[in-house]
């Protein structure tokens, strides 16, 4: 589903990855993992086109991301949901509108966002913080917001990028059971994380990089 | 579905503003500000052409004929001046009138009018008065005064004196004033709005910056361009419906102050040209307001959606 073909990135003075070559499959729960720095961030922002290599191609199924036009980036971005550590809400949004906001940037009627927004909102258990303003909401209670905005479109990919990263390990084993529950229901996963923890509450696919290089690429089963 | 967008980015740009709090507050205070600019200069202008048109109006010039000068000759005169383009209006006052007009400004100078009994008849002539569209224009009447003189005198010259040399002075002055005023107010109406312009540009850019992270997530989130420039751009244009309002209900009071005080000093009543004109300045700065808005809204969010 998502192949980098030796794909380098390097800033001003430092490299962020270094000549990585990745397969993932559709319908895999792949977690990547690594020190602060090691090119994680860097190497799922490639699949989004928000950062473009120095050298190599990404590709998602058949498309070489970094070629797309304007508009059909915006088509690309939709067919995937993103996560991120620090949520990237919209904060002048409410519960509800956050993830109407995702829903209205795909087309979908007010009817469909009617019926699916609670029912996305049950989902992650924020049922009662329907019209909270993300400011009015804690750190765990954000992220699942975030992530009912990722899954709200059913996409057939979901990028996180250190989900846990600021929550205590109650709200961490929460939001790693939501993300295997949405990996069951068939959607690829990519979870990036620093948190050994996670990883093995995770089991499944680990990739290790180190200095922008993947050093290991093991798969567990559990 | 167009449609659908179209509302849903409306309705984003209200929610937008009224969430705003502070920042739309602070917006719609500079654009109010640029409107005001735009319509003092209106108002300014206004009483600048009037003032202009005021002396313009004082400038004439006077042919005084001899007193043995025939009514038909200077009707006939008069006439051909009509014809002029450059003539606005030529008023003819007979030898008679001038006498009685001349009777009536002494009334109260008794040595004046018995010298005048003492003469028997009247040491008058009749005059022309000539007043021509421009200003600048006056010298080209003289001029043809000169020649056309020539071609009536057939039997002596009728013209007295054309008090165009005497006031040819004045006039040519009034010329470079009134020329200088025009260009100076227009400078200075180009300056100030370019000014206000750029002020509103940047508090616009503020408030746009102060979202950027949201732009960059609602990219990433899906969202195509105009789903993300549209509602700001609709925020912008209800910073400038709103102070269009403002600005036109604060200039209320203003101008009648200005009417009741200042109408003799300036020489035109302010809030009568403000009232009479309120439709048109209305028209003036809710596009200028909306526009403003709108633009610099589509402007300043350029550079955060190239991603």
């Amino acid at each position: 589903m998502i192949y980098f073909n030796n794909v380098s990135k390097v800033y001003k003075d430092a490299v962020a990855l270094d000549d990585v070559t990745l397969t993932i499959g559709a319908g895999e729960f792949v977690s990547i993992v690594g020190h602060s720095g090691a090119g994680k961030t860097t190497l799922t922002k490639m699949i989004l086109a928000d950062e473009s290599p120095s050298e190599g191609t990404v590709f998602f199924e058949s498309i070489n991301v970094h070629q797309l036009k304007n508009k059909d980036l915006t088509k690309l971005r939709q067919r995937i949901g993103v996560v991120f550590q620090d949520y990237k809400l919209l904060a002048n949004k409410t519960a509800y509108e956050n993830i109407a906001f995702a829903m209205e940037a795909v087309g979908k009627t007010d009817e469909e966002i009617a019926s699916d927004v609670p029912h996305v909102l049950e989902l992650v258990d924020l049922s009662h913080r329907v019209y909270h303003f993300p400011s009015q909401m804690s750190g765990g209670e954000q992220q699942r917001l975030a992530i009912a905005r990722a899954i709200i479109n059913q996409p057939e990919l979901i990028i996180a990028d250190e989900p846990t990263g600021n929550l205590d390990s109650i709200n961490t084993h929460e939001i790693v059971q939501i993300l295997k529950k949405i990996n069951d229901l068939g959607t690829t996963v990519i979870l990036n994380t620093h948190d050994r923890g996670v990883v093995e509450s995770v089991g499944k696919r680990v990739v290790t990089m180190e200095n922008g290089k993947i050093i290991r690429d093991t798969k567990r089963h559990k | 579905m167009a449609i659908t967008d179209l509302k849903r980015i409306i309705k984003a740009g209200f929610i937008n503003f009224k969430r705003g709090g502070l920042v739309s507050f602070a917006a719609v205070l500079v654009v109010t500000i640029t409107l005001s600019v735009i319509t003092i200069i209106i108002l300014l202008q206004a009483v600048l052409y009037s003032s202009l048109d005021q002396i313009k109006d004082k400038v004439d010039v006077t042919i005084y004929f001899t007193v043995d000068a025939p009514e038909s000759k200077v009707m006939f005169l008069k006439e051909s001046l009509e014809k002029l383009p450059e003539v606005a209006t030529v008023s003819y006052t007979s030898a008679t009138d001038a006498l009685k007009l001349f009777r009536d400004r002494h009334a109260n100078d008794y040595s004046t009018l018995a010298a005048l009994d003492e003469i028997g008849n009247n040491p008058l002539g009749a005059y022309l008065n000539v007043k021509a569209k421009e200003i600048s224009q006056y010298e080209s009447i003289a001029n043809f005064l000169k020649s056309d003189n020539a071609l009536a005198s057939g039997d002596g010259d009728i013209i007295d004196k054309v008090n165009y040399h005497q006031n040819k002075l004045v006039i040519d002055r009034l010329n470079i004033i009134i020329a200088g005023a025009q260009k100076l107010g227009f400078l200075i109406t180009l300056l100030l709005v370019i000014i206000s312009i750029i002020i509103t540009f940047n508090t616009i850019r503020l408030t746009i910056f102060i979202s950027k992270e949201e732009i960059g997530v609602m990219r990433l989130v899906g969202a195509s361009k105009m789903r993300v420039r549209g509602p700001f751009m609709i925020e912008g244009a209800i910073y400038g419906i709103i102070a269009t309002i403002i600005t036109l209900l604060l200039f209320l009071p203003i101008t009648i102050w200005f009417g009741r005080n200042m109408t003799d000093f300036l020489g035109l009543d302010i809030y009568d040209y403000y009232i009479s004109n309120l439709f048109q300045i209305f028209a003036i700065i809710l596009l200028s307001g909306i526009i403003l808005g709108a633009i610099s809204s589509f402007i300043a969010i350029r550079r955060y959606l190239n991603k």
